[in-house]
């Protein structure tokens, strides 16, 4: 992990590389450096990162979250890793939960195809030019976004075949 | 003169006519329509319920779509719900061949947040069930491929090996599967007498037995001709699809996390990262049987050097107190009603832990926001991301290669589809 002032510098040259508003901060928890960039600039930062001095090669992991009373609500988190320097930095932007958008990474990084289908899938937040933007885990008619902390867990009810008709969403 | 048969009696053919009057006209030039044709989700050489929508030219793989979900339950959603304690349960069912690297990814995770020590007996406990356990699911990954293309003593013999394993793990733990031997700050109890022996015994008996898979094995012309040259993908490809594990290794990239990013004192044990050099299914083999003799080897160093102390941390906001101090001390009885009851709380912040398991790269994500349940947490499961290889590895081959390469990828779907 980058130190608490190696993050600064990554941060310091981000913001002289994309532009001053990309960064919005930085955090340094628990031996772990987070970037933390605008949702719209995160395709930029990426790419920036991605053919830096120092290099961010990989991309080893998307997930989205939902900080519910907080606001922005929703973020997506991309763990970047550098193979040659065994180094991980986090990058993590915010947004709302009302239609939120972010520019996808899949042109970037092809690994990010089915981790950004799986958040768009768990918190509805939709990846711009992404090639193949569907539900990925739960089914295509599903309604909803299950991970998001204010969707209720259980309650669903389970369909048989004496009760598929008590539940009208099945014939629609 | 007989009459000719009747065409509406089948019967009344004779039986050679019969075999002829089933000869299909060939199709004359029409070979360059693409067929789709679904593969799965209930098939025997899908590792599980996987579906692939395929699209073949004639006999040759143009282009697959794996469509995953069946075995979707919802397990990151139910661990919020959780205490964290309670969550590793849920968490081992994720990938079901490696149990304990779910709950060390798990646990890693909680421990960065809490700041917390782990003694150093219960790191090397950890790496021993960690290595016993990586034994075992490449054993039965190996034992189904080998299914797969045809070999069925290898599933024998696999499983057969992979029960000892298990064997070990009742015995340490009481559970074959889903053990939940590890704990936030260690590992649930020591390991009992007896047990040290009992691993000696499998150590000394699995490096023949590996041996014997390989004169098996290496020698045989149809798993020769199966594996060798197929499914290749590039060392780059490989890297831009986030594929990690043993199929990064076959294509000639020594990445392990044991070595590049220490973690659980592995930077203790003397061991070798196996590697490829073409990236084909042979080498995705070669590189998991040797990685086998590898693990032997850290189990062995584990049992040696293992320290003597306490199997769990002395904290006691985190880890139960011994039964014993139950009975004398209020205060442990205080902390034992408040953990079972409560749980502990882990202070509020977000923290990433990756592990090396059978399949590459795992990475557990916590969230925590200061109550005794984690507000969110995500597997970066090896498996989910290096099906995204599958059509790389099969495009422009044969169908029977693209069995082959499922069964060298050897993803599992409970953690695909967590």
């Amino acid at each position: 992990m980058p130190d608490a002032t190696g993050l600064e510098l990554i941060a310091q040259r981000v913001r002289e590389a994309v532009g001053e508003e990309a960064v919005t901060g930085t955090s340094f928890h628990r031996e772990q450096a987070t970037v933390q960039v605008a949702p719209e600039r995160v395709h930029d930062v990426l790419a920036h990162l991605r053919e830096a001095d120092e290099p961010w090669e990989h991309l080893m992991s998307v997930h989205g979250c939902d900080y519910l009373p907080e606001e922005p609500r929703l973020a997506v988190h991309y763990q970047l890793l550098s193979m040659e320097r065994c180094d991980r930095l986090n990058v993590k932007t915010r947004l709302g939960a009302e239609d939120p958008h972010v520019p996808t990474v899949v042109d970037l990084f092809p690994t990010a195809d089915f981790q950004e289908r799986e958040v768009y899938d768990m918190f509805g937040i939709v990846f711009d030019g992404h090639p193949d933007m569907r539900r990925i885990l739960m089914p295509e008619d599903y309604s909803g976004f299950p991970q998001r902390r204010d969707f209720p867990m259980g309650g669903e009810p389970v369909l048989y075949t004496f009760n598929e008709g008590k539940y009208p969403r099945w014939y629609e | 003169m007989s009459e000719p048969p009747s065409v509406t009696d089948p019967l009344s053919v004779p039986y050679r006519e019969r075999e002829r009057s089933v000869t299909m006209e060939p199709l004359g030039e029409s070979h360059e329509e693409l067929l789709t044709i679904n593969i799965g989700p209930h098939h025997p050489a899908t590792h599980g319920v996987l579906r692939l929508l395929t699209t073949l030219e004639g006999e040759v793989v143009r282009d697959i779509k794996p469509i995953v979900g069946y075995v979707h339950t919802g397990i990151e959603k139910s661990c919020e719900d959780q205490q964290y304690w309670k969550v590793i349960t849920f968490v081992e069912r994720m990938d079901y061949l490696a149990y304990y690297y779910n709950a060390l990814a798990f646990c890693m995770a909680v421990e960065k947040l809490l700041g917390l020590e782990v003694p150093p007996r219960a790191q090397y406990l950890r790496v021993a069930h960690l290595e016993l356990n990586r034994i075992a699911s490449h054993l039965f990954a190996l034992a189904t491929g080998a299914l797969d293309i045809g070999a069925i003593t290898m599933l024998w013999w696999g499983c057969r090996d992979r029960d000892l394993v298990l064997d070990l793990f009742e015995m340490s733990s009481g559970q074959r599967m889903h053990t939940r031997y590890f704990q936030v700050g260690g590992v649930m109890e020591d390991i009992p007498p007896g047990w040290e022996e009992k691993v000696r015994g499998f150590l000394e008996l699995m490096p023949t037995r590996i041996d014997q898979y390989e004169s098996l094995l290496d020698r045989n012309e149809i798993w020769l001709q199966r594996l060798k040259n197929t499914g290749v993908v590039s060392t780059e490809r490989c890297l831009e699809l986030g594929v990690t594990g043993p199929l990064l290794r076959a294509s000639g990239h020594p990445w392990d996390l044991r070595k590049a990013m220490p973690y659980c004192s592995y930077d203790h044990f003397d061991f070798d990262v196996p590697v490829g050099t073409v990236g084909d299914n042979f080498d995705r083999y070669k590189v998991r049987l040797d990685e086998m003799r590898q693990s032997l080897r850290i189990v062995e160093q584990a049992l040696d050097g293992l320290p003597e102390g306490p199997w769990i941390t002395d904290d006691r906001k985190v880890a139960l107190p011994p039964r014993h101090e139950l009975a004398t001390s209020m205060e442990a009885l205080i902390h034992h009603f408040k953990l079972v009851t409560e749980g502990f709380r882990v202070p509020p912040g977000e923290a990433y832990a990756a592990i090396e398991s059978p399949r590459g790269e795992l990475g557990c994500f916590v969230v925590a926001d200061g109550s005794a349940k984690p507000a969110r947490v995500h597997m970066r499961d090896p498996s989910f991301v290096n099906l995204q290889a599958l059509p790389d590895m099969a495009r422009d081959s044969l169908i029977a290669d693209f069995i082959a390469c499922v069964a060298m990828l050897d993803p599992i779907l409970g953690g695909v589809d967590r």
